[in-house]
């Protein structure tokens, strides 16, 4: 067997270090964060932090979760999260149901195809979509962080391919027994496809959880700024004029740890929700995506 | 026959969504061919015909904007498909289950990390003032580099960022190829006495190939968009000569600096491009590979 030479064997040994070093390097920095959130202030200024926290206090956090406008985003992303996630997993299902039939069992499924379709090929752009917000009067509501995305046209089309792969057996029975669409979709199909729904609502999730830039444009408030879009402007932009600095809150903690603090719990829902992700997806898009 | 009524009830909201979300910004294009002023709203606001983008060709930017967004996804793509389907090559030869899965669950993390956290993470370890990584170049006896300050280093970066965030990600596609492939091929390949490199050269690699030409072409569709995520969360006003790309342009003279026709036909302009190049792609996928997404 060809394992067994000489030349493989020294092939394996390189491969499995390469491959050790590629992996800790996708979770090295996240680590590396996770110390200097956790480190006192001299040591974390002075970069002597590697990835084990020096001096280790939770001051960061005590500071953290005592600015209130922290605690206002986490609970507005909290709440935008949730709710976006329900509404797109019903609008995408009751979406794919019609758009799995037979274009002859169902005659304009493929014009309502085509007008889905080219909202992916083409959009208004930025600018338009802005102003049509601002004339709906959705600026600084949470709506306008919700609405916009509610139809994910590429979440349909994988729950479409989903229900398509079912058998068609079931939904006859369904039929005869005087079951509507309505009730077919919601007691056969949508029992059948909670792989792909738990799939496609954790998508939804840290899709939701990580959005920052609508939040930035369409809230002036800082108030209604989800956790994302908060991070976004204390931390990537450092600005910190929106927010109200406790002028003691830098006297015996460094920026540094703080914002690693900030990055470490924007994080921190995605790693939690990963395990449960990780098991589901690698199944959930292959159906969507490789069909051979 | 069922009733199909229900069925058209059921499409009701998404019509409406799609409609108010993606029909009516459609409308909105017509600020290209205006010099909007929001006090005066779309019908009041004077039309200017083609100027915005005769404006567009001759503002001294917009050259140097378009070339970066070209060659950043450029890059982007080329290293986006060649990382994973060498990682998922070289994967595919560990047979340690455990490291398999462990190694797996690490490469996939940074894709479900935003650019927000992932770029708070970036400018405290590539800071040129004892960030890790300058530690790292320092220690090992080079100078400190400043990554994000310097416009060939951000564009490195941004590329570099790019694949180390995506590349694990990337691997499915290509791993789900992988176990689509017969055992006996190898085996027949190991009989015949071909060693491991000869049976990869010569059954995995053209085993991947279907699923290589398709990314390709798909990511024809995708040359203009360089990310805007990632550039916006990263950039900053020194390396906006090599940085700057469409998306970041249109956002800072039609938000920030309110010029929003401008700015529009910047976007239409892209749109339009990326539209076509979109179509052919999916045509070229259909033709090469025979895949169709719907």
């Amino acid at each position: 067997m060809y394992y067994k030479t000489k030349g493989y064997r020294l092939f394996s040994i390189f491969n499995y270090i390469f491959l050790g070093v590629l992996s800790l390097l996708c979770i090295l920095p996240i680590i590396h964060i996770l110390a200097v959130s956790f480190s006192s202030m001299a040591p974390a200024s002075s970069n002597l932090v590697s990835f084990w926290p020096i001096g280790f206090t939770t001051d960061a956090y005590v500071k953290t979760f005592g600015n209130s406008n922290f605690i206002n985003s986490l609970l507005v992303s909290v709440k935008r999260t949730v709710i976006a996630t329900i509404i797109g997993m019903v609008i995408m299902l009751l979406t794919a149901f019609p758009l799995s039939k037979e274009d002859i069992s169902f005659k304009g499924r493929s014009i309502y195809t085509w007008f889905f379709v080219f909202t992916i090929l083409f959009s208004g752009g930025l600018i338009p979509s802005y102003i049509l917000i601002q004339k709906l009067g959705l600026m600084d509501t949470i709506w306008a962080l919700i609405l916009p995305g509610a139809l994910s046209v590429w979440n349909v089309i994988l729950m479409m391919n989903f229900f398509r792969g079912l058998p068609k057996e079931l939904e006859e029975a369904a039929y005869l027994d005087g079951a509507g669409h309505i009730k077919t979709l919601a007691l056969v199909y949508v029992p059948l496809s909670m792989p792909a729904i738990a799939t496609l609502s954790l998508f939804t999730m840290v899709g939701q959880w990580n959005s920052w830039f609508d939040g930035m444009i369409y809230m002036s408030d800082v108030k209604n700024y989800p956790l994302a879009s908060l991070l976004q402007t204390i931390i990537v932009q450092q600005d910190l004029s929106k927010i109200n600095v406790d002028p003691s809150m830098l006297e015996n903690v460094s920026q540094r740890t703080v914002r690693a603090a900030q990055i470490f719990i924007g994080a921190l829902p995605i790693l939690l929700v990963y395990p449960f992700l990780q098991r589901f997806f690698v199944k959930g898009i292959v159906i969507g995506a490789v069909k051979e | 026959m069922q009733r199909n009524w229900s069925l058209h009830l059921m499409l009701v909201p998404a019509v409406l969504l799609a409609i108010i979300f993606q029909y009516i910004p459609m409308g909105g294009i017509v600020i290209a061919f205006q010099d909007f002023k929001p006090y005066l709203g779309f019908t009041e606001s004077k039309w200017v015909g083609w100027d915005n983008f005769k404006y567009l060709f001759l503002y001294p930017d917009v050259g140097q904007v378009i070339w970066n967004t070209l060659v950043i996804a450029f890059f982007k793509i080329i290293a986006g498909l060649i990382a994973p389907f060498l990682f998922a090559v070289l994967l595919n030869e560990v047979r340690l289950v455990a490291f398999k899965r462990v190694s797996q669950t690490l490469v996939y993390l940074p894709h479900f990390l935003s650019w927000v956290i992932l770029g708070g993470i970036l400018l405290d370890i590539l800071s040129p003032q004892g960030g890790m990584v300058n530690q790292l170049i320092v220690a090992l006896g080079g100078q400190p580099i400043f990554f994000l300050g310097d416009g060939t280093w951000f564009r490195i970066t941004l590329i570099l960022s790019d694949v180390w965030k995506e590349f694990g990600f990337g691997t499915i596609v290509f791993l789900a190829s992988l176990s689509g492939i017969n055992p006996a091929l190898y085996e027949a390949a190991e009989v015949d006495g071909a060693n491991r490199f000869k049976q990869t050269l010569h059954i995995t690699f053209p085993a991947l190939m279907p699923i290589t030409i398709v990314l390709m072409t798909l990511s024809i569709g995708n040359i203009l968009n360089a990310g805007f995520d990632q550039v916006f969360n990263l950039y900053n006003p020194l390396v906006y000569d090599k940085g700057d790309i469409i998306d970041t342009f249109v956002y800072r003279l039609g938000i920030l600096n309110g010029k929003m026709s401008f700015a529009t036909a910047v976007g239409l302009f892209k749109s339009v491009v990326a539209t076509i190049l979109i179509v052919i792609s999916y045509r070229l996928a259909y033709k090469l590979a025979n895949y169709r997404v719907f």
